[in-house]
């Protein structure tokens, strides 16, 4: 829909162009940021300052040695992508007990959160975090992305990404603000009620289909403003509030205009 | 302000060329009666019967907008590959139907506005008629003569559901296709024709190829046509009993106090079209609506979050979302699933039979055979008033349910507890809202005959030389006093039959009919409170002075009747 978007507002092109290259240089430093982590490229010195500030941050919870307790699961396997998405997405350490971890605003900067996922990455192997390229969303295809998704995500996450209920009050949340390596993330661990998606299930190239996908949805609709892009509830909302509203005061004023 | 009786000028010799044209119409077709009858219609000036005016410049910009849609739309579902500009479709294989939707939006200059026009013209056009609809009801519109009306209106209603639902399908978007597919799922509810019905509607299994062209046909032909026709027949309805209006000083069952519809009310009227059209194409032109490229082209497989009717079909919606799932029985190999057949059958079955009968219960428990030209201010209707609201409260609830999903994420509630509130609340809340209603009616009507009887308050009191204190009133004038005191109020009716026949002592098999209609009557007017009479007024009047104020406020001035 990039063609689409310049073609039809002309005078906008020059803003939706820089839009656009801010997005993708954010995306790209998102991704190249924490993918110096990788499992080849951490050393001795960030396991051993991930395992302190594990200690002193998580190991309440998680136990000494992150094995886990009976209400808190054990992180040995779960790999530094689930340390990173966990603790990037700030949902990571969890402060409220609530239907799910809630997302915060991170805690810990990216150099202590490739220090966490160094720790946990070291204690057995797990999915690591991605490199910049696999998550950049300028070489995916969003088309097979727009099928993929469609077929695997929407029934939770809503067919643009807008977020779903689902029961006892836990839900898919908005997927607009995550960033490519985030939702990558997010797909091969399988945070809480979301199921994993691993390389079977859709291939590390249709992963970055998906995340093409999702980064053109932030560019908004043709048709003017999205409403939520909630579907026809929140259209029915509006025709009530502002169409019959308003035209009911026009009414009212012709009405009054008699007498 | 002119009524019915105001005579016409003579008619002049045609001088200017139009005049003349007129004239040489005239002499041909003597449409001059029919124009000058028309023109001298009078019309009663109030927002609310714009109301219908709203429901019909919304008919009519779809109308336009739906033209220009059939130039382009594709009623086929034969499968073709996309290759337009939306990049998150492009390569994917779509239908006919779908691939020129998008054609439309993107690659047909206008194209997207006008169907966004067309959408939100829709969502409108229901919207304006259900609020019509309600103007009518609480007003009491439909009491004699206009009952055969509000039955052309009931079906109007139901063509605007069923006119909105087939084009809602059209698209053949993953959203519509799920539409579809809940139908064909109560289709196939229904107890054994259920499976053949379903086959006959889409022409073999579901999906079939069939669906599209046929609904096409529907939705461009024969559901506008019946509508326009039935629109005619509704607006002559209209100008042959005449409008009703709200009750008011001067204004009698036998009178019509207005404007002619020529030029005044004309003028308004043509003026609102554009207000109507002119609001329609904002929204149409700022406001996304129905992005059937989000939703991708329909596959029987994916359902995505968010997934609801527009939203004159919500309660449909949610009368299937509250229903448990358990409800479903196997007879005899024979599989009865009440699950779907209750919800999307028999309680929409029920509230659209409430609609369509109830002026013909009132009529009958009112036993009022004379015309009813003013119309009811609410709250002189007590029962009636409360069972609307009733009714709009059970629709409302259902239509949350269809929306528990987002309900749920945007207050940050369990689905599982609002679906459980709103289960009870389904039973509960419109009890709660006709009580409620019901009393607030009944408190306005005494209210009122306080005012008639006492005048307004003052705030300036007084004290006699004996040292008395009083608050000075000030009685109402003609036209407050005319809108208090100007209505019945119907008392239950009398039991017609005896249990006995009074000469053989057999039982009387017409009586425990008869029994039931009284006992209906009697909730409708139990409680009632009667106008203020002559009689009453000249009473308060006379020792309204100094001293009585309290007595004034004891119980047996109170018009109140029964229990
Ligand atoms: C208040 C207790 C608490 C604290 C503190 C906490 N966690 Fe957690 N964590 C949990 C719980 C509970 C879960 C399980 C969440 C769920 O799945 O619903 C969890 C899940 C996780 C997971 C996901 C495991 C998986 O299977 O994918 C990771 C990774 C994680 N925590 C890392 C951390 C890190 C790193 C810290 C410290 C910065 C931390 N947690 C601090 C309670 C806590
Ligand atoms: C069963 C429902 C379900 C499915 C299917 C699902 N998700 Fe999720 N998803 C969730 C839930 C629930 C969360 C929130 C988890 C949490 O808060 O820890 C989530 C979170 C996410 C997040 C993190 C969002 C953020 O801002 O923190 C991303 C990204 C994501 N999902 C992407 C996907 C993609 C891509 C797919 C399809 C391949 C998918 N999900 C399929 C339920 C689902
Ligand atoms: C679907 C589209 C409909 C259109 C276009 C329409 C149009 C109109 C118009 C223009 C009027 C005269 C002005 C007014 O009183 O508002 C009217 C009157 C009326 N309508 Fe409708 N209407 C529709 C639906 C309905 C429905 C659903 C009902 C009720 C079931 C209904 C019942 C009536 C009645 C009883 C009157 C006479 C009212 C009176 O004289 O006070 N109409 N309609």
């Amino acid at each position: 829909m990039k063609a689409l978007a310049a073609r039809r507002h002309h005078r906008f092109a020059p803003a939706v162009l820089l839009l656009l290259a801010l997005l993708v240089t954010g995306a790209l430093y998102a991704a190249l940021a924490p993918s110096q982590a990788t499992a080849e490229s951490t050393t001795a010195q960030d396991v051993q300052a991930g395992k302190a500030l594990f200690a002193a941050n998580c190991a309440t919870c998680h136990g000494v040695g992150a094995v886990g307790t009976s209400e808190t699961p054990s992180l040995v396997g779960v790999g530094a992508a689930a340390v990173d998405f966990q603790v990037s997405t700030g949902r990571m350490p969890m402060q409220m007990t609530g239907p799910q971890a809630e997302v915060k605003p991170a805690q810990f900067d990216a150099d202590q959160t490739r220090q966490l996922a160094a720790y946990v990455a070291s204690l057995a192997p797990g999915p690591s975090i991605p490199s910049a390229e696999a998550v950049d969303p300028t070489l995916g295809d969003a088309s097979n992305g727009a099928e993929i998704f469609r077929t695997n995500c929407a029934m939770c996450h809503n067919a643009v990404g807008a977020g779903g209920a689902l029961s006892e009050g836990k839900y898919a949340p908005s997927l607009w603000s995550t960033t490519p390596t985030q939702i990558y993330e997010a797909m091969v661990t399988g945070p809480q009620s979301m199921p994993v998606f691993n390389e079977n299930n859709i291939t590390p190239e249709e992963k970055r289909d998906v995340i093409a996908y999702l980064v053109e949805q932030r560019e908004g609709s043709a048709g003017g403003d999205p409403l939520g892009s909630l579907g026809p509830v929140s259209e029915g909302v509006w025709a009530w509030v502002i169409g019959i509203g308003a035209l009911i005061g026009a009414a009212v004023w012709i009405g009054a205009k008699s007498s | 302000m002119t009524t019915t009786e105001a005579t016409a000028p003579a008619p002049a010799v045609p001088t200017t060329p139009a005049g003349r044209a007129a004239d040489y119409l005239d002499q041909r077709t003597g449409i001059g009666v029919a124009v000058k009858a028309f023109a001298r219609k009078v019309f009663p000036d109030h927002w609310s019967f714009l109301l219908g005016e709203i429901a019909l410049y919304s008919f009519v910009v779809l109308i336009i907008t739906g033209i220009f849609l059939t130039m382009f739309f594709v009623p086929s579902m034969g499968l073709t590959t996309y290759d337009g500009p939306v990049t998150t479709l492009q390569g994917q294989t779509v239908s006919e139907a779908f691939n020129s939707t998008l054609r439309l939006s993107f690659e047909v200059r206008g194209g997207l506005l006008m169907r966004q026009i067309h959408h939100w013209a829709a969502l409108i056009f229901v919207a304006s008629a259900v609020t019509h609809m309600m103007r009518v009801f609480f007003t009491g519109a439909f009491r004699k003569p206009r009952e055969l009306n509000w039955m052309v209106g009931f079906t109007l209603l139901i063509l605007s559901l069923l006119a909105g639902f087939s084009g809602y399908s059209l698209p053949d978007d993953v959203l519509s296709g799920n539409g579809l597919r809940i139908t064909d799922g109560v289709v196939k509810s229904i107890p054994i024709i259920g499976s053949y019905l379903s086959y006959f509607i889409f022409g073999g299994e579901f999906p079939g190829h069939d669906i599209i062209p046929r609904l096409f046909t529907v939705h461009v032909l024969l559901i506008p046509g019946l509508i326009l026709a039935l629109v005619g027949l509704h607006l002559l309805f209209v100008v042959l009993h005449k409008h009703t209006q709200y009750p008011g000083g001067g204004r009698t069952d036998k009178n019509v106090v207005g404007f002619p519809l020529f030029p005044v009310y004309v003028a308004k009227a043509g003026g609102f079209f554009f207000v109507v059209f002119g609001l329609l194409a904002l929204m149409g032109g700022t406001m996304a609506i129905n992005n059937v490229w989000n939703y991708g082209p329909y596959d029987p497989s994916p359902v995505s979050a968010g997934a609801q009717p527009d939203w004159y079909m919500l309660f449909l919606e949610g009368s299937l979302r509250l229903m448990p799932g358990q409800a479903e029985v196997v007879i005899g190999g024979f599989t009865l699933s009440l699950n779907v057949l209750i919800p999307a059958v028999v309680i929409p079955g029920l509230l659209f039979t409430f609609l369509a009968l109830y002026p013909f219960v009132e009529a009958a428990i009112t036993k009022d055979k004379s015309p009813r030209n003013v119309l009811d201010r609410p709250r002189n209707v007590p029962t009636r008033t409360g069972l609307g609201v009733a009714f709009l409260t059970a629709f409302i609830i259902l239509a949350l349910a269809g929306s528990n999903d987002l309900i749920a994420t945007h207050f940050r509630l369990s689905i599982n507890s609002i679906t459980w509130v709103l289960r009870f609340a389904l039973f509960i809340a419109p009890v709660i809202a006709f009580w409620c209603t019901k009393r607030i009616c009944l408190g306005l009507q005494r209210k009122d005959r306080e005012l008639v009887l006492h005048g307004h308050e003052h705030g300036r009191i007084v004290r006699t030389e004996t040292g008395e204190y009083f608050e000075v009133h000030k009685p109402l004038t003609e036209q407050e006093r005319w809108l208090r005191v100007n209505y019945t109020a119907h008392a239950p009716l009398e039991l017609s039959e005896a249990a006995y026949d009074a000469t053989t002592g057999e039982k009387n098999p017409r009586y425990r009919k008869a029994k039931r209609w009284s006992a209906l009557s009697r909730f409708f007017f139990q409680d009632r409170i009667e106008p203020v009479t002559p009689a009453e007024l000249e009473a308060a009047q006379h020792h309204a002075h100094p001293a009585p104020e309290l007595a004034a406020r004891q119980p047996e001035t109170d018009g109140r009747v029964g229990s």
